[in-house]
C-alpha cells in the first residue's frame, strides 16, 4: 500500500469538530516536483487536512507517511523538522522586526546569539537558486503585499521545506503578482519541492498544477492526475456537485443620483490612503469596487459609512453637501453598511443575537422612548428577521457568536436591509461563505437593485463583480484608477488597472 | 477521551449562583489550609467567621451596615468594567464623596433641611469628578485606565491625609480627624437602637436602578455594547468616547456615595483609616456578581460579614485578620475561573474503537 | 534660590538617586519581559510586597541577606506563574486577573507577616546590606561616591540592563519572546512554544519584582512595613511605556523617576518650600500620569499585548 517514492502520503485521515465532520478518510499523496491543487469551496475540509500536516490539530484517525516512513506530527515544530512549511493566507510576519528577524524565528542561534552573517548569506542562496529576493534589513512594513508573501516562502525555504503548502496564496495578489508567484512555484517544483497549492480559483488551479486533489464536504470528490485533461468548468462540477449557475440579473431603471463623492482625500496625522476620489452611484445601480487590498477600498468604506472623517472634497446624499459626516448621520440618511469584518466591525458575538440586530436602530423610536429600550418590540423584531432570512438560530436570545458565517453574514444583511436603504455599501459579503450562502446575499442585492436602491460592492472576487456589477471601478493606491461599464469590460482590462496601469497604456 | 471547550449559546440562569458559590466554596477550602497553618481548628475558626454577623439581630443589622460601602463600589466596578472601562479607581472616588460630604455637612450657613440631600449629591459629583479624569486621559491621550485609576488613588488619598494634617485637623485632640459634621447633616437612624442609616437603605436601593438602568435603557444597552465590542458600536455609531465617559460619571457617582454613608450616617468625620480599601473590596464583589447589580448585593453582604467576622476569628482562634484579604484575593482568583464556564462548557470527546 | 541649588544637588543627593532608582530598575526591567512577551503583568505591586514580605522574613531568621533575596525571588517567579496560569493557559483578562494577583499577594503578605512576627510592640529589623566600594573607582572624585560606592544589589540593577538589552535583542530566545509579544501565530508557525515563551517572560518578571520588593526592605528601610511598596509597583508598569518598551529607555526612565524622588524627599526635609509633606508624596503619582498623558497617544506596545492567543482559532 505505501510507496516509498511519495514525498508524502496521508492515508485515511479522519477528523471531526464535535459533530461536524470535518475530514473524511481523505488520502492524499505528493511526489517531488509535484504542484498539487488542493481544491475545494470554504468548509470542504481544505484547510483542516493541511492544519494537520502542519500540526495544528491532531487527526483522530490516519496514518501520515514521508518518504515511506511512518511519522507523527504532534505540533508545528515537529512539521517543520520533518521539512513541511507552510505559507498561511493570512501572513505569520512581525511587521516591526526586519526581513532577517523574521527568518530567525524559531532558529536556533549561533553559540547562543542571533545568527544574523548567516541568514544573510541563507538568503542570498535561496535568492541565487529560485530568484526569490528580497532586502535583508527592511522592515515587514515596509514590504509590498507581494514580497511580504515572498518572504513567507523563504521563510519555509530557510527551514530546509521539502513540502511547501500554500493556503490560498493568491486572494492578496495582483494578477501580475499572481503570474509572478506561479513561476517561482514552478522553479521550486523543478528544484524538488512537493508543493500543495490550496485555492477555490479554477483557472489559477488550472494553471499552475499538475495534478489535482478536490475535495467535497469532508471528503476526496476526485483525484485529478494530469491538470491538462481537465477544463475549470470540469473542475466546478467535481468542486460543487454542480455547474456554477449565476443569477440572473433583470434590467433595472436608473433613478437619481444618490450619493456622490468627488475630490475625497483623507490624511492629517494618519498616512494618506484616499488621494482624490471621485465616486457616484445611482439608485438602481450596482457599483462594483475592484482592487487589492489595501488600495483605500476599506478607508473608502468608512468615509462613506462616517466612520473615518476626509481631509479634502465633498460628499453629497441626493444633492445635499455633507458637511460633517457621522455613522449616526449617515444611517439617517438611509445609508447601509455591511462591513468587511462582520466579527469585528459588525456584530457583538458574546451578546445575544438581539442586540446585534438593533444595534444600529436602537434610537429608533420602536425600539426605544426617552432613553428607555422596549424589550418585547426588539425581540418580536429580531424574531421576524430570523424568520425573514431564514436565519439557523434557536432565538433572539441566543449568543451572536454561536451562529455559523453564513448566518452572521444573514444577520447583518437582514439588519441593514429592514428599514430599506437607499444606499448599501458592501464589503466583501461573500468571503468566507458557501455558495448556498453566497447566492442568498446575492440574490438579496439584486432584489434591493430592482427596488431602486444604490449598491455599492467592494469585493476582490473578480467573479462576483462581474456578475451582479452594472458598472466597475478599480482602485489602486487611494484613487480611482478606472471605469467601465459591465459589457465593455473584461477581467484582463481589470486585471491591468488593479496592477497599477493606466488607461490607454 | 479528550477535552474540548465549546462555546456555549446561553448561559442558564442557574449559573449566576452556582458559580459564585462554587468559587466561594473552592476559595474557603483553599483558605482552609492557611487557617490549619495558624494552629487553629478550621471549623471554629471558620464559624467564628461567619457565625458572629447573624448571631443577633444586632449583628445582623451591623452586617448591612458594613455591606452598604461595599454595595456601593461593587456597583461602580460593575458599571464601570461592563464598559470595560477599567474604573480601579472606585477606592479614590470613595474619598473623594466622603470628603465632599464632611465637607458640605459643616457648612453653617445652609438650611438644616438640605444638608442630607446635599451632602448626597456633593458625594456623588465629587466621586463622578474623580472618575472623569481617567476616562478622559484614556479616552483623549489613550492612558491605560487600570494605572491611572490606581496612581489617582494614592494622589486623593494624600489629598485627604494633607488636609487631615492641615486645614481639617482637629483643633481640641490634634488627631487627623475631620471636624464633626453638623448634627442636623448626620443620616436618620431608621431602625432604633442600631446604626441602619439612610446609607444603607440607598444602597439597597441603589442596586434594583442599576439593574434596571443597565437592562432596560438605551445608555446601559450602549455601555454593554461598547464593552463587548467597542468598533461594532462606532460602526453603529454609537460614540466610545462619549460612552466611557458617561460610565465613568455613573460608576464615580456610585463608589462617591459611598463615601457619603460612611460619613454621614457612621463616623460623622472624615479620618485617614475611613475606607479600608472598601474601593478594592468592590472589584471582588463585582467579579463575584458576574456585573450583575443584584448579585452585587449579596456578594457585598458575603464580604461584610468575612470582613467584619475576621476581626471575632483572629480574637478568638489567633488567626491572623488579614486572612480575610487572603480570602478576597482567591475569591477574586477562583471567581475568574469559574468565569470560563460561562462562555464555554467542556465537552468529551470518546474516540471510537 | 542658590542656597536651595547648594543645599541640594550634592553628592549624597545623587548617590540617593541611584540608590532610589534601584528597585524601579528591577521591577521596571521584570515588567518589560512580561510586557515584551504580550502579558501586562498587573501583579506587580503585590508580588513586590510578597517578595519583600518572603524576603525580609528569611534574612530575618537565616540571618543571611543573600538568602532573602533568593526567597523574594522565588516567591515572585510562583507568584508570576500563577499569572501565567489565569492569563496564559486559560486566557483570562490579564487586568482583571493582574489585580487578583496583587490582592492575592498582598493578602499572603499581611498574613504570614502577622503569623510569624505576630503584633509586636517594635518593628522586628534586620541589618540591611551596606555599600560595597569599588577599589580604584570609588576614589574617583565626584563619581566615585555616587556610582561606586552602593550596595550589591545595585550593581546588580545596573547589570540587569544591559543583559536584558543583550537578551532581548541578540538572542534567538529574545527574539521568539518578542515574536510571541507581536505576533504569536508567527512564532507558532515557527515551532515556537507561545505558551512557553509568556510563561518565561512572566517568570522571568516575577524574579525580578521580588527582588525589587526585598531591595526595599534590606537596603532602603531594615523592617518590613505594610506601606513598603505603597504604589512603586504601578509606577514601574507606567514607566515600561515611558520608555517605550525598550530596556535602556525604561532605565533611563527609572533614573529620571528617582530624581524626582530624590529631589521631593530633599525638598521636604529641607523646610525650604513650605508645603503640606503630602505634597510631595502626592509629587511621583501626578508626574507619572502627567508622564503618561505625553507619551501614551504615541506608544507603540507590543502589538499582541493583552491578547490570549488560542491556537484553534482561526
Amino acid at each position: 500500500m505505501s510507496n516509498p517514492d511519495y514525498l508524502l502520503s496521508m492515508q485515511g485521515i479522519c477528523k471531526s469538530f464535535g459533530a461536524i465532520q470535518a475530514n473524511n478518510n481523505v488520502d492524499l499523496n505528493l511526489s517531488e516536483g509535484d504542484i498539487l491543487g488542493l481544491l475545494g469551496e470554504n468548509g470542504a475540509g481544505k484547510t483542516t487536512l493541511m492544519n494537520i500536516l502542519f500540526g495544528t490539530y491532531q487527526a483522530d484517525e490516519g496514518k501520515i507517511m514521508i518518504q515511506g516512513r511512518q511519522i507523527t506530527i504532534h505540533s508545528t515544530a515537529d512539521a517543520l523538522g520533518f521539512g513541511i512549511g507552510m505559507v498561511h493566507q493570512h501572513f505569520h510576519l512581525v511587521h516591526r522586526h526586519t526581513v532577517l528577524e523574521n527568518l530567525l524565528v524559531g532558529e536556533p542561534g549561533r553559540m547562543g546569539r542571533l545568527d544574523f552573517s548567516g541568514a544573510r548569506r541563507r538568503l542570498l542562496e535561496i535568492g541565487e537558486q529560485f530568484g526569490l529576493t528580497l532586502n535583508p534589513d527592511a522592515r515587514v512594513s515596509e514590504l509590498t503585499i507581494g514580497e511580504q508573501q515572498r518572504l513567507e516562502i523563504i521563510k519555509a525555504l530557510f527551514g530546509d521545506s521539502k513540502i511547501l503548502i500554500l493556503d490560498e496564496p493568491t486572494a492578496v495578489l495582483t494578477p501580475n503578482e499572481s503570474t509572478g508567484l506561479f513561476e517561482a512555484l514552478r522553479a521550486l517544483a523543478e528544484g524538488g519541492l512537493g508543493i500543495i497549492f490550496i485555492s477555490h480559483k479554477l483557472h489559477e488551479v488550472r494553471n499552475v498544477t499538475n495534478r489535482v486533489l478536490v475535495m467535497r464536504a469532508g471528503s476526496v470528490s476526485a483525484l485529478v492526475e494530469d491538470t491538462k485533461e481537465v477544463t475549470e468548468s470540469d473542475l466546478a462540477r467535481l468542486m460543487c456537485g454542480h455547474e456554477l449557475n449565476p443569477p440572473k440579473k433583470n434590467t433595472s431603471k436608473l433613478g437619481d443620483t444618490f450619493l456622490s463623492l468627488s475630490a475625497i482625500k483623507t490624511g492629517g496625522s494618519t498616512p494618506q490612503k484616499l488621494k482624490g476620489i471621485n465616486l457616484s452611484v445611482q439608485g438602481g445601480e450596482i457599483l462594483g469596487i475592484a482592487g487589492v487590498s489595501g488600495n483605500g477600498q476599506k478607508e473608502l468604506a468608512d468615509v462613506i459609512a462616517g466612520v473615518l472623517s476626509h481631509t479634502e472634497g465633498t460628499i453629497e446624499v441626493k444633492g445635499e453637501i455633507i458637511s460633517k459626516a457621522s455613522p449616526r448621520l449617515m444611517q439617517k440618511l438611509k445609508i447601509g453598511r455591511i462591513p468587511e469584518d462582520r466579527m469585528t466591525t459588525g456584530l457583538v458575538t458574546s451578546l445575544p443575537l438581539y442586540v446585534s440586530m438593533v444595534l444600529p436602530w436602537i434610537r429608533r423610536s420602536i425600539f426605544s422612548r426617552f432613553g428607555i429600550l422596549r424589550k418585547n418590540e426588539i425581540l418580536s423584531f429580531t424574531s421576524k428577521m430570523i424568520k425573514r432570512f431564514t436565519i439557523q438560530a434557536t432565538g433572539p436570545e441566543v449568543k451572536t457568536g454561536t451562529l455559523s458565517g453564513g448566518n452572521l453574514q444573514k444577520v447583518l444583511l437582514a439588519r441593514e436591509l429592514a428599514f430599506e436603504p437607499e444606499v448599501l455599501l458592501a464589503s466583501q459579503p461573500t468571503r468566507g461563505l458557501d455558495v448556498a450562502a453566497a447566492e442568498f446575499v446575492h440574490r438579496q442585492f439584486l432584489s434591493l437593485r430592482e427596488k431602486g436602491a444604490a449598491i455599492i460592492l467592494i469585493s476582490e472576487d473578480l467573479e462576483e463583480l462581474f456578475a451582479l456589477s452594472d458598472r466597475i471601478v478599480v482602485m489602486y493606491e487611494g484613487r480611482i484608477a478606472g471605469e467601465t461599464k459591465i459589457n465593455d469590460a473584461s477581467v484582463e482590462d481589470i486585471g491591468l488597472l488593479m496592477a497599477g496601469a493606466t488607461f490607454g497604456a | 477521551m479528550a477535552f474540548r471547550l465549546e462555546l456555549r449559546e446561553k448561559t442558564p440562569i442557574w449559573f449566576n449562583i452556582v458559580l459564585p458559590l462554587s468559587a466561594v466554596m473552592a476559595t474557603l477550602l483553599l483558605c482552609s489550609g492557611l487557617v490549619a497553618l495558624a494552629g487553629a481548628n478550621v471549623f471554629h475558626a471558620y464559624s467564628e467567621l461567619f457565625l458572629s454577623a447573624v448571631s443577633s439581630r444586632f449583628n445582623l443589622v451591623e452586617t448591612f451596615v458594613k455591606a452598604a460601602p461595599l454595595i456601593f463600589t461593587g456597583l461602580a466596578v460593575a458599571v464601570a468594567f461592563r464598559a470595560k472601562f477599567w474604573n480601579i479607581g472606585a477606592e479614590g472616588q470613595l474619598l473623594a464623596g466622603a470628603m465632599a460630604a464632611a465637607y458640605i455637612g459643616g457648612i453653617e450657613s445652609l438650611p438644616s433641611f438640605s444638608l442630607v440631600p446635599l451632602m448626597i449629591i456633593a458625594s456623588a459629583l465629587a466621586g463622578a469628578g474623580w472618575a472623569m479624569l481617567p476616562a478622559i486621559l484614556r479616552t483623549r491621550f489613550k492612558v491605560d485606565d487600570v494605572v491611572t485609576t490606581l496612581l489617582l488613588n494614592f494622589v486623593m488619598f494624600y489629598v485627604m491625609t494633607a488636609l487631615l494634617d492641615g486645614p481639617w485637623k482637629d483643633p481640641l485632640s490634634g488627631y487627623p480627624d475631620s471636624p464633626d459634621i453638623r448634627m442636623d447633616a448626620e443620616f436618620p437612624i431608621l431602625l432604633h437602637a442600631t446604626r441602619l442609616h439612610l446609607g444603607v437603605l440607598l444602597s439597597l436601593l441603589a442596586a434594583p436602578m442599576v439593574w434596571w438602568f443597565i437592562r432596560r435603557t438605551t445608555l446601559g444597552f450602549s455601555i454593554s455594547v461598547v464593552g463587548e465590542n467597542p468598533s461594532a458600536s462606532a460602526y453603529a455609531g454609537i460614540s466610545i468616547t462619549r460612552i466611557l465617559i458617561y460610565t465613568a460619571l455613573i460608576s464615580g457617582s456610585l463608589a462617591g456615595l459611598a463615601g457619603a454613608g460612611e460619613v454621614g450616617g457612621l463616623h460623622f468625620q472624615v479620618m485617614s483609616g475611613i475606607s479600608p480599601g472598601y474601593g478594592y473590596t468592590g472589584i471582588v464583589i463585582a467579579m463575584l456578581a458576574r456585573l450583575n447589580p443584584i448579585g452585587v448585593v449579596l456578594a457585598a453582604l458575603f464580604f461584610a460579614v468575612v470582613v467584619t467576622g475576621a476581626e471575632a476569628m483572629s480574637r478568638a482562634t489567633g488567626v491572623p485578620v488579614y486572612l480575610a484579604d487572603v480570602i478576597q484575593g482567591t475569591a477574586l482568583v477562583t471567581m475568574l475561573i469559574a468565569q470560563l464556564f460561562t462562555t464555554y462548557r467542556i465537552r468529551t470527546l470518546t474516540t471510537q474503537g | 534660590m542658590e542656597e536651595i541649588i547648594s543645599q541640594i544637588f550634592q553628592v549624597g543627593f545623587f548617590a540617593a538617586i541611584i540608590r532610589i532608582a534601584t528597585p524601579f530598575v528591577f521591577a521596571t526591567i521584570g515588567e518589560l519581559f512580561a510586557e515584551r512577551s504580550g502579558v501586562l503583568n498587573l501583579g506587580i505591586e503585590g508580588i513586590m510586597m510578597f517578595g519583600a514580605m518572603t524576603g525580609f522574613s528569611t534574612a530575618y531568621f537565616t540571618s543571611s541577606l543573600w538568602l532573602g533575596i533568593l526567597a523574594a525571588m522565588l516567591t515572585g517567579m510562583l507568584m508570576a506563574a500563577l499569572m501565567g496560569f489565569l492569563t496564559v493557559s486559560l486566557g483570562l483578562s490579564q487586568h482583571v486577573s493582574g489585580i487578583g494577583i496583587t490582592m492575592l499577594s498582598t493578602g499572603f503578605a499581611f498574613f504570614f507577616y502577622r503569623l510569624i512576627f505576630g503584633q509586636p510592640s517594635t518593628l522586628p529589623n534586620i541589618k540591611a546590606f551596606t555599600p560595597v566600594g569599588i577599589p580604584v573607582l570609588k576614589d574617583i572624585p565626584w563619581i566615585g561616591p555616587v556610582l561606586f560606592e552602593q550596595t550589591t544589589l545595585t550593581y546588580l540593577a545596573f547589570a540587569v540592563v544591559p543583559l536584558a538589552a543583550f537578551l532581548l535583542y541578540k538572542t534567538p530566545w529574545g527574539l521568539n519572546l518578542r515574536t510571541v509579544g507581536e505576533n504569536p501565530h508567527a512564532a507558532d508557525s515557527a515551532g515556537v512554544s507561545v505558551s512557553a515563551m509568556r510563561y518565561q517572560g512572566l517568570i522571568i518578571s516575577g524574579a525580578l519584582m521580588g527582588i525589587a520588593g526585598a531591595f526595599l526592605v534590606m537596603v532602603q528601610f531594615n523592617a518590613f512595613t505594610f506601606g513598603v511598596i505603597s504604589g512603586r509597583g504601578w509606577i514601574c508598569i507606567a514607566l515600561v511605556v515611558f520608555g517605550q518598551w525598550g530596556p535602556w529607555k525604561s532605565a533611563a526612565g527609572a533614573l529620571l523617576f528617582a530624581m524626582i524622588d530624590a529631589l521631593q524627599l530633599r525638598l521636604q526635609a529641607s523646610s525650604i518650600i513650605d508645603l503640606p509633606y503630602q505634597v510631595f508624596l502626592m509629587m511621583p503619582f501626578v508626574l507619572t500620569i502627567v508622564t503618561m498623558m505625553l507619551v501614551s497617544r504615541n506608544a507603540r506596545a507590543p502589538s499582541a499585548l493583552l491578547i490570549p492567543f488560542r491556537k484553534e482559532e482561526r
